[in-house]
């Protein structure tokens, strides 16, 4: 005898929901998003994690080894290398959550137009991409370096406008599809405004692999601001980030192997835990994006 | 396939134009003067107003552009603000060290990566294949600055083997110095290179055409090197084409880190000076290079594989 009573209603997975289920058949993403999480908590709460004052010389014995006292040594000045590498994170996070907003935000803006406007624009917004895909970041910092000054502020510039071209290739394609699929006409036949079809239609479509895109790229992004700081060209000092304790480390190479050391392992770290979890996102919700690179 | 070279040939240029001039938009565009830069804070309004002018800062943006341009194709770089030497007699000189540099890098990683990718392809799911992975993503997430780091503290700080610093004198000693700078920038590429190549030749090896050539009974060696190999290696291509790019900004830390002459440590020299002149020519001459071996690269894909052939 058949049962009369229904099913209650169940409402479909949250993306939460589908995440953390997903997230247990990939080994590596979970460790991925274990790693991610540990440092963004380690940089919202460097202040408090921090034993010394990054900034504060001769805490100790200079290019010390690591002991109970500094957990990874210390510089040539003295400054306590964890803290330091702490600090770096928040600067690093930072330059991170800045420049990929503003890149995708502006992205975003130049790949609409670009496949929903007239060919003409099409044509010169694309130009305008290759022209910056051609620049090497590094020299492409070094020149606007020249122009503004070292600062923070440049290497988020830069790391932006580099990346925009990126994320703006992805918007367009998308755009242009959507622009003949047939909901998007029909939409359009019963009069809905341009707003309305972007901010409803389109975009929410178009959203989902752009932010693993972006998380996948945040480790260029932190190489990017680590290699600036390196050449003395981003954060000034006493400002402390992972390049410029790399190159304290490097001035003193022969001296001590541990701000090398300390700089450096932050880096790889990061450069693993988001490349992880952003696979493990772009398995879980968009397989379609698995291409050989 | 010559008319596909010409149209990419033109649209390789049009890209260095762009290039360039948005370089030189960007001048305006963005808050600073190089004059002042150059100067110091200390110049007065008329010395600033009078370098603008040597300089052609005060010219309208559209002339600077077309005066820039015309100078170029005249072969004319500008002049370096410091000594008065051309830029490209400087420029030309430091870049011989940075191609070796980047050719020897090339070389190396690709033979390696293709060698590798195509024997985990061939020997897909052992232990072997499962190595190679694990080490492709290990040394892919070290930047190539991190690696030259690591490079000097192990073998010449540590243990002693293999010179830090400069280029060296004659042939023989160059190689030997050439050993560290070119393994750091290389070997993100290997892992890179080997992961493109094993993905793409797994996918060829069970394409139709290669399935009927087993069926005829052809062997596995004459099957790779005939039919899959020439479109496997084809993402390799195209990944060191646009790689140049990245390959760029590898040497420049590589040359600042070993102390190498080359562009790279130009540009970085010059940068520490704002010496505005010199900076321009190197990113000139930069871009160009990128541009011509992203041309290269493409027209060598093309040539391995019709296909590819896409239109503009």
């Amino acid at each position: 005898m058949t049962s009369t009573t229904t099913a209650p209603f169940m409402p479909p997975p949250s993306w939460l929901s589908r995440f953390l289920r997903g997230l247990r058949g990939e080994r590596t993403g979970m460790l991925g998003f274990v790693l991610v999480t540990l440092i963004v908590l380690a940089a919202i709460f460097a202040p408090w994690l921090s034993p010394y004052d990054p900034t504060a010389i001769m805490t100790g014995p200079p290019l010390a080894p690591p002991s109970s006292a500094h957990w990874l040594g210390t510089d040539n000045l003295g400054r306590d290398l964890f803290s330091r590498v702490l600090a770096g994170g928040r600067v690093a996070m930072l330059v991170a959550a800045a420049a990929l907003s503003a890149a995708l935000t502006l992205g975003v803006a130049l790949g609409l137009l670009a496949g929903l406007g007239p060919r003409w624009l099409d044509n010169l917004l694309l130009l305008i991409f290759d022209a910056i895909r051609s620049f090497p970041v590094i020299v492409f910092g070094l020149a606007v370096v020249t122009l503004v000054g070292p600062s923070l502020f440049t290497v988020v510039l830069v790391v932006a406008i580099t990346s925009v071209p990126i994320y703006a290739r992805i918007i367009r394609t998308q755009a242009q599809s959507l622009r003949s699929a047939e909901f998007v006409l029909a939409e359009r036949a019963m009069g809905a405004s341009l707003p309305r079809l972007l901010g409803i239609h389109v975009l929410p479509n178009v959203l989902g692999p752009l932010l693993i895109l972006a998380s996948m790229d945040v480790p260029l992004v932190i190489a990017t601001e680590a290699g600036l700081s390196f050449l003395g060209m981003g954060v000034r000092p006493p400002t402390p980030s992972w390049g410029v304790i790399l190159n304290d480390g490097y001035n003193f190479i022969r001296n001590s192997p541990w701000p090398v050391v300390a700089g450096s392992v932050p880096i790889v770290l990061v450069t693993l835990g988001f490349t992880f979890l952003g696979e493990a996102l772009r398995d879980i919700f968009d397989p379609r994006l698995q291409k050989a690179n | 396939m010559i008319t596909y070279a010409f149209q990419r040939l033109l649209l390789s240029a049009l890209i260095v134009a762009v290039a360039m001039s948005l370089l030189i938009v960007m001048l305006h565009v963005v808050p600073g003067d190089p004059a002042t830069m150059i100067l110091g804070p200390r110049a007065t309004p008329e010395l600033i107003a009078q370098t603008r002018a040597e300089m052609g800062l005060d010219q309208p943006l559209p002339i600077q552009v077309l005066d820039f341009f015309g100078r170029v194709l005249r072969g004319d770089l500008g002049t370096d603000v410091f000594t008065g030497r051309a830029v490209g007699d400087i420029v030309f000189g430091q870049l011989p060290y940075t191609l070796v540099l980047i050719a020897v890098s090339i070389a190396w990683s690709a033979a390696l990566g293709i060698l590798l990718g195509c024997y985990s392809a061939l020997r897909a799911g052992t232990w072997l294949d499962t190595l190679a992975g694990i080490v492709s993503v290990g040394t892919l997430s070290i930047p190539a600055f991190v690696m030259s780091l690591y490079a000097v503290l192990i073998f010449a700080v540590g243990l002693g083997w293999l010179p830090a610093i400069g280029a060296g004198e004659g042939v023989v000693d160059g190689l030997v110095h050439l050993i560290l700078p070119a393994f750091a920038i290389g070997i993100s590429w290997v892992g890179y290179v080997a992961r493109m190549v094993r993905a793409s030749m797994l996918e060829v090896m069970s394409a139709p055409h290669v399935r009927m050539g087993r069926a005829f009974g052809l062997t596995q060696a004459r099957i790779v090197r005939s039919y899959i190999l020439r479109i496997a290696v084809q993402p390799a291509v195209t990944l060191l084409g646009t790689g140049v790019v990245h390959l760029f900004s590898a040497a420049v830390f590589v040359e600042v880190i070993f102390a190498r002459p080359g562009i790279g440590a130009l540009i970085v020299s010059s940068v520490n000076e704002r010496n505005y002149p010199i900076v321009l020519g190197a990113v000139l001459v930069t871009t160009v290079i990128i541009v011509l071996a992203t041309l290269v690269s493409d027209l060598v894909v093309a040539l391995l594989d019709p296909r590819q052939r896409d239109a503009l």
